[in-house]
């Protein structure tokens, strides 16, 4: 035991410097984030100590949770919010469950019908917000994915051509482009009058965004199984879909687990670069509660909060794709 | 329907079919957009690139007045985009090679403290990394006169970083601004400090993950040559573990790259932000993401080809990848 702390005189300092840096770090961080902390709700008593001014959070929380969100009405999401944990964590394997419940999210959220006021998307913000960008995003992302990793491993040289092409230039420009190209260009690409809301067009260039990168992770995947596979199938005489749906893809999207995961956390956390083109996201909220001059200088325990909020998040996700990897079939 | 049961003439079908839907989708799009445009009264190409900008860039690595050209403007705009990526990569690469080695250290202390580190970068989007430590440097630190200065030469306060640079020589306090030495101003030290942290994360990933690919037998014989820990890392771990180290790090200095990007959203003058205002003054949407994309694509295809130069070096010699 002494060995692995104290084996040689080069691990001793390391150990000696580690400990240093807790022993130095630890009291103040504590006395910052417990002791000297103020929780009540008020910016004058904050400024009389140096601790944490969690007061901010207990002040904010509705405003960086839900965004504009009509302050009376902000049951509906918390009901949206609840009923996507709950899915999340059940996570039905049936696909017409899940529309529905998107379906009652969106009617939750937006309104206009059984009595329930009518909310614009346009205030619609903080963690639902942030969880309908990834999980829709995610959602139409994926079979755009798949289609793309076939078309790039086709034999035919057009549609391998497109997809390439398709792939590679989205995955070498940054995202907060191609949210530019959907906020200031998608308006333009159709006719006049139509223009979908903010909130579809960042959605849109999410999915874009999303599927070139699962679509190599899923590429990945292909290539990971055995040829034998796919001429198994095709000495059975099964068409070009059936060899795919029954053989090859689960076999693929099996192997491509891991990397797809890395995809969706990293989807998740990319969201936030909505705030740039003027949605309220988590963090969007956050910022607009800092914007609150007393508030001002309390931007620590804002983005503690934010980021505890996105941690948990993606330690839930990385969990439920450990479990997934250990099952045998889907 | 002979010629229907033909698998290749049913590939070249499909193909056509292929083509001919991506060619009216994108025909309809430029249809409306012509449409949209002539309405607006707006004229399409790049000749507004030789226009006057009229608008300031508060940090410019060549001359640059707002009575210069959109086309200088964007050039300053891309040299900062380089400038903050290659000391961002520099610095990412040092922080995570560091964290990367710790985190397979024998003692437990060290590889937990660089566990909980990369976990807790990994988990948290950039752009929360970036907004924080742009409070800290401008909320946080001391004004300029009260000036931070943890070693000798380097002043940290809320006008940014100061460190001694070659050539010009050791920054000196002088009233409110710094004599000699390099200045990075507030925005450009919170975004090379939030992309550094948040990159190094990833790369002691893979670090870790190359070292750990050399079999176990390489250290073994290090060690019953007599060669120090230290030694062997040097000697023998690293050069073997760099094959499987550097293309995945390639993966990450192209991320670093395009999160560069979101230097808009603090207000340090890179590419994007540059385009950006050029776009919202102009009206020129089209060309302003055009352009923004094909910066990056030349920036990214830059990077590929150096690290694919180097990954040659490193590569096992007659192997091929």
């Amino acid at each position: 035991m002494m060995r692995a702390y104290f084996g040689s005189w080069g691990n001793s300092l390391l150990t000696l410097a580690a400990l240093a840096l807790i022993v130095l770090a630890l009291p103040p961080i504590v006395g910052w984030a417990v002791i000297h902390a103020h929780v009540a709700p008020d910016p004058a008593a904050c400024r009389t100590s140096f601790g944490a001014c969690w007061g901010f959070i207990v002040e904010k929380y509705r405003l960086i949770l839900f965004g504009a969100y009509p302050y009376d009405e902000q049951w509906r999401p918390t009901a949206a919010v609840l009923l996507f944990l709950v899915f999340g964590a059940w996570r039905p394997r049936i696909l017409w469950l899940w529309v529905l419940a998107a379906l009652v999210i969106y009617i939750l959220m937006r309104g206009g019908v059984f009595a329930l006021a009518l909310v614009e998307t346009s205030r619609w913000g903080g963690l639902p917000l942030t969880l309908i960008l990834s999980v829709v995003g995610l959602g139409l992302a994926f079979p755009f994915s798949v289609m793309l990793a076939l078309g790039r491993r086709s034999k035919l040289p057009v549609l391998r051509a497109l997809s390439t092409l398709f792939i590679e230039v989205v995955r070498g420009v940054p995202l907060i482009s191609v949210l530019f190209m959907a906020s200031v260009m998608f308006p333009l690409f159709l006719p006049e009058g139509v223009s979908p809301d903010k909130l579809a067009r960042a959605i849109v260039g999410i999915a874009l965004f999303a599927a070139a990168y699962m679509a190599e992770s899923i590429r990945g995947g292909l290539q990971s199984v055995p040829a034998g596979q796919e001429e198994a199938a095709d000495a059975l005489g099964l068409s070009y879909s059936a060899k795919m749906r029954r053989i090859v893809l689960p076999q693929a999207l099996r192997i491509a687990v891991p990397s797809l995961t890395n995809n969706v956390i990293s989807t998740f956390k990319d969201t936030s670069l909505v705030v740039i083109i003027g949605l309220f996201d988590l963090v969007g909220a956050v910022k607009a509660g800092l914007n609150d001059a007393p508030w001002r200088p309390y931007y620590i325990e804002g983005y503690l909060f934010v980021a505890a909020i996105y941690f948990a998040f993606n330690i839930w996700i990385s969990r439920a794709s450990r479990k997934l990897e250990r099952r045998q079939t889907f | 329907m002979i010629f229907w049961n033909n698998r290749r003439v049913r590939g070249v079908l499909y193909q056509i079919a292929a083509l001919g839907a991506v060619a009216l989708v994108i025909g309809w799009f430029v249809g409306n957009t012509l449409d949209n445009l002539a309405r607006a009264h707006i004229a399409t190409g790049y000749g507004f690139l030789s226009r006057q900008s009229s608008f300031a860039i508060a940090e410019h690595m060549i001359p640059y007045s707002p009575a210069d050209t959109y086309l200088h403007a964007l050039i300053v705009g891309a040299l900062n985009t380089i400038k903050v990526t290659v000391i961002g990569i520099v610095l990412a690469t040092v922080i995570g090679v560091a964290i990367g080695i710790l985190r397979l250290s024998a003692n437990p202390l060290l590889s937990r403290l660089a566990g909980v580190y990369v976990e807790a970068m990994r988990n948290v989007p950039v752009l929360l990394h970036l907004f924080f430590w742009y409070g800290v440097v401008t909320q946080t630190l001391p004004a300029v006169n009260a000036a931070w200065e943890p070693l000798p030469g380097v002043f940290l306060s809320n006008r940014g970083i100061a460190v001694p640079w070659p050539g010009a020589g050791v920054p000196l306090l002088d009233g409110f601004n710094y004599q000699g030495g390099a200045v990075l101003s507030p925005e450009l030290s919170a975004l090379l400090i939030a992309l550094a942290l948040y990159t190094a994360a990833f790369i002691a990933e893979t670090v870790r993950g190359g070292i750990l690919s050399v079999p176990p037998g390489q250290r073994e014989a290090a060690r019953a040559l007599g060669l120090k820990p230290f030694q062997s890392m040097r000697l023998v771990i690293l050069p073997q573990a760099l094959r499987a180290i550097v293309p995945p790090t390639t993966n990450q200095y192209l991320n670093l790259a395009k999160n560069s990007a979101l230097a808009v959203a603090i207000g340090y003058p890179d590419f994007v932000s540059v385009a950006n205002t050029t776009l919202n003054q102009t009206g020129q949407a089209i060309e302003g993401v055009s352009l923004i994309m094909a910066a990056y694509l030349t920036l990214s295809l830059g990077i590929s080809a150096l690290m694919n130069f180097y990954n040659e070096r490193v590569a096992l010699k007659g192997e091929r990848t």
